[in-house]
């Protein structure tokens, strides 16, 4: 029986990987791909390396300092990769280098399967291909809320009224963690509670800073307050450092992003139990609005223009491949994919409530960056308790304008 | 040695440290005086699976025609050495001007970032280079009066952390010292205090901080000196003997001043070492409660969505700086004792 199980299996890998090797229809060419380096992606990227025959080459670098390397890489001439894998942020300094090429010609040829929302334009062009989602949300520990009679908390006070609860009751001191780690974290955290406020980060049209106010302020309480409630060790809270500690048991609520949730809810993981009994819902609002406090994430793929228009086209078609619905069918639980036909799974629950909720996409702005930094090296003193929260604000603009001046976004 | 000689002996090396460490050094001064171009910006209507909204974006035609014309940036000047990142003139103006007390004066310099990381870096060099000095001389002094048969192995096991990769190295401490860890856990447990945190306390951070920096550094100090020791001449000693003298009096008048041009070059190399500390930074997540120079660069260059060429070149010029100024009474003493000896 377990034979026969597994030659069908087989039988039917083969039968499709032959299916996608024809579909691709490449004649010849050369595909470079390079990437983040997370299971979503790879998924793609293997899908893409099976358009590979006698004239077609596919070869790929997935890597974390992905955005590091692609702006040199696709400077050269011609490009070291051909297709860049990027996300909301690290599409801008391609852009603004004039490093990717407008795909409107390739998908009318070749992009059947594509569905309007993927397509990232700019300015009436499109500039990139989009297929997964990414935001963060909340994971709970289902029993311990069900245990202490407690609802599942939607915005911050009620997670806050949650883990009081949680302590008073003798379960646990700490019960909370996010990722506060200074620097990218800690920022991504300041910007997904501020974006639920509904207020901007600059003033509309410019890159005047628009932060010091009582929006500020309240986002900037809102994350002290947490700290309360996390273990002293927060300053190191990264998505790898949570992970671990939610299945010790050690903490009830975890703030993390959705691409991580699979791993969370694996009953077969290094703790079932503990994933057996946990829950996704929409990230939490920041004091009376009801946006859930998470910025919207894309993933998508970029092609270079320094690059020869044979290779250029190869590398559309064999990206259509990589995000093609047949490959959504083998990892259905790996990503919220963008592509036709997709059904949430479990997982996808969180993002899916964001999504609903109304939360607001990451500022897909040039100079959205420099402020992300300012936050990142700023933020953490008052967090600690060792500088007011307007001087927080003010630091935090100071290091954003002067970045900004040097970078030529501010006189 | 004829200066011909010299010359021909000196010439491969000189031509690598021109090529590989003078010309990037001018570059980068270079690049340092420069800042972007003013960013040509355009309304667009951007769309994406989240919906449509107008934002602004880069020209790109426009921007590609002025790096054309210039391709490296804008000249700033100095502008970048005295802007609120870097030396903050303007900002010290402010401060001194119009806070009340030293206390005051001294607590919003700290807060401004470059002061914040030159105090941490400062710090971390004058403290753990003399802590390395000593360390490594007693190691070294304890190492050579042990049995000859247990010699090679505790060498190796002193040699241990400098061979650990610094990043490494970190990185397995900091794993220890977390409160799961064994030595978190541990220290938790000893002193009673469920709260006690290596990594959550600035204070703690700083003392593991320099703690790691001994640890790993101590075993060179004491390779220098272990070889040095073994060339301290006997019938020096053997007369010290002589005339009384015990151990640590040998120590003291016969070995310490035979060994002190080798102190010497351990506090220079050390100097220059501590203060480009960058890895435990990142090793233990410590950049929340203590940052360097090095750090800095590292920030400007690879933590941001756009690189900051002209701010990370002005710190590294700095820190040039600076480890010249460490340098100097160091170099002339050694100017000196040259010069002292017959040529």
């Amino acid at each position: 029986m377990k034979f026969t199980t597994m030659t069908s299996a087989t039988a039917a890998m083969i039968v499709s990987a032959g299916a996608a090797s024809a579909a691709c229809g490449i004649e010849s060419g050369s595909v470079r791909i390079l990437s983040n380096d997370f299971a979503a992606l790879h998924a793609v990227a293997d899908f893409a390396a099976k358009c590979e025959s006698d004239g077609v080459e596919v070869t790929r670098n997935a890597t974390e300092e992905h955005k590091s390397i692609q702006v040199p890489a696709l400077t050269i001439d011609p490009a070291t990769y051909t297709v860049a894998v990027i996300a909301t942020n690290s599409i801008v300094p391609l852009l603004n280098n004039n490093l990717i090429r407008p795909l409107d010609d390739y998908i009318a040829e070749y992009g059947e399967q594509l569905q309007p929302s993927q397509l990232i334009k700019v300015g009436g062009e499109t500039m990139a291909i989009a297929f997964m989602a990414n935001a963060q949300h909340l994971v709970y520990r289902e029993d311990l809320l069900a245990e202490n009679d407690i609802a599942v908390p939607t915005d911050y006070d009620e997670l806050l009224a949650a883990a009081e609860t949680l302590r008073a009751n003798g379960v646990m001191e700490y019960p909370i963690a996010s990722n506060f780690m200074p620097g990218w974290n800690i920022a991504a955290e300041f910007v997904n509670a501020y974006l639920s406020t509904g207020a901007d980060f600059f003033e509309p049209g410019t890159a005047e800073l628009a932060i010091q106010n009582e929006h500020g302020m309240e986002v900037l309480e809102t994350l002290k307050a947490m700290t309360e409630y996390m273990n002293p060790e927060w300053v190191t809270y990264d998505s790898n450092s949570v992970l671990p500690i939610y299945e010790a048991g050690d903490i009830a609520f975890s703030i993390t992003w959705g691409s991580r949730a699979g791993a969370y809810l694996d009953e077969e993981g290094p703790a079932p139990a503990i994933a057996a009994n946990s829950g996704v819902a929409a990230a939490l609002a920041v004091g009376d609005s009801d946006i859930p406090g998470a910025a919207l994430w894309w993933d998508g793929f970029t092609i270079a223009s320094n690059i020869s228009d044979e290779d250029a086209e190869a590398s559309f078609q064999a990206m259509m491949n990589g995000v093609s619905p047949e490959m959504m069918a083998e990892h259905p639980t790996e990503a919220v994919w963008l592509i036709e036909g997709y059904e949430p799974t479990e997982a996808a629950e969180g993002v899916i409530a964001n999504l609903q909720g109304g939360a607001r996409p990451y500022p897909m702005l040039p100079y959205m960056g420099l402020l992300h930094t300012a936050l990142g090296d700023n933020l953490t003193e008052y967090l600690q308790g060792d500088e007011s929260a307007e001087q927080a604000l003010a630091d935090v603009a100071a290091a954003y304008e002067t970045a900004a001046r040097e970078a030529g976004f501010l006189n | 040695m004829p200066h011909k000689t010299f010359l021909a002996f000196i010439w491969p090396s000189l031509f690598a440290m021109i090529l590989f460490i003078a010309i990037p050094i001018v570059s980068v001064g270079f690049q340092s005086l420069y800042v972007e171009h003013e960013q040509i910006m355009i309304e667009a209507e951007n769309c994406g699976p989240f919906g449509c909204n107008s934002e602004v974006r880069v020209d790109r035609e426009a921007m590609e025609q002025l790096r054309e014309e210039q391709p490296a940036g804008r000249f700033h000047g100095l502008g970048t050495y005295t802007n609120p990142s870097h030396l903050a003139i303007d900002d010290i103006r402010e401060i001194v001007a119009t806070s009340e007390n030293f206390g005051e004066i001294r607590n919003r310099i700290m807060n401004l970032p470059f002061y914040k990381a030159l105090i941490f870096t400062l710090a971390y060099t004058f403290i753990v280079t003399p802590l390395v000095i000593v360390l490594g001389f007693i190691i070294a002094v304890v190492v050579n009066s042990i049995p000859n048969v247990l010699k090679g192995p505790v060498i190796f096991f002193s040699l241990l952390p400098m061979i650990v990769t610094p990043l490494v190295g970190s990185l397995v401490l900091f794993w220890m010292i977390n409160s799961r860890g064994i030595l978190g856990a541990a220290l938790q447990s000893i002193f009673g205090d469920p709260t006690l945190s290596l990594t959550a306390s600035p204070a703690l951070t700083w003392v593991t901080l320099f703690v790691y920096g001994v640890w790993h550094s101590a075993p060179f100090a004491f390779v220098v000196f272990y070889a040095g020791l073994q060339t301290v001449p006997r019938d020096t000693l053997e007369s010290a003997m002589v005339d009384g003298a015990n151990r640590l009096e040998r120590i003291r008048f016969v070995v310490i001043p035979y060994l002190l041009p080798l102190a010497t070059f351990i506090g220079l190399m050390q100097l220059m070492d501590n203060f480009r500390i960058f890895e435990p930074i990142i090793g233990f997540s410590a950049a929340a409660s203590a940052t360097s120079l090095s750090y800095l660069i590292y920030n400007d260059l690879r933590l941001s969505d756009t690189p900051l060429f002209g701010s990370a070149a002005a710190t590294s010029m700095l820190t040039i700086v600076g480890v010249l100024i460490l340098l100097t009474p160091v170099l002339r003493r050694n100017w000196r004792e040259f010069n002292r000896k017959p040529s």
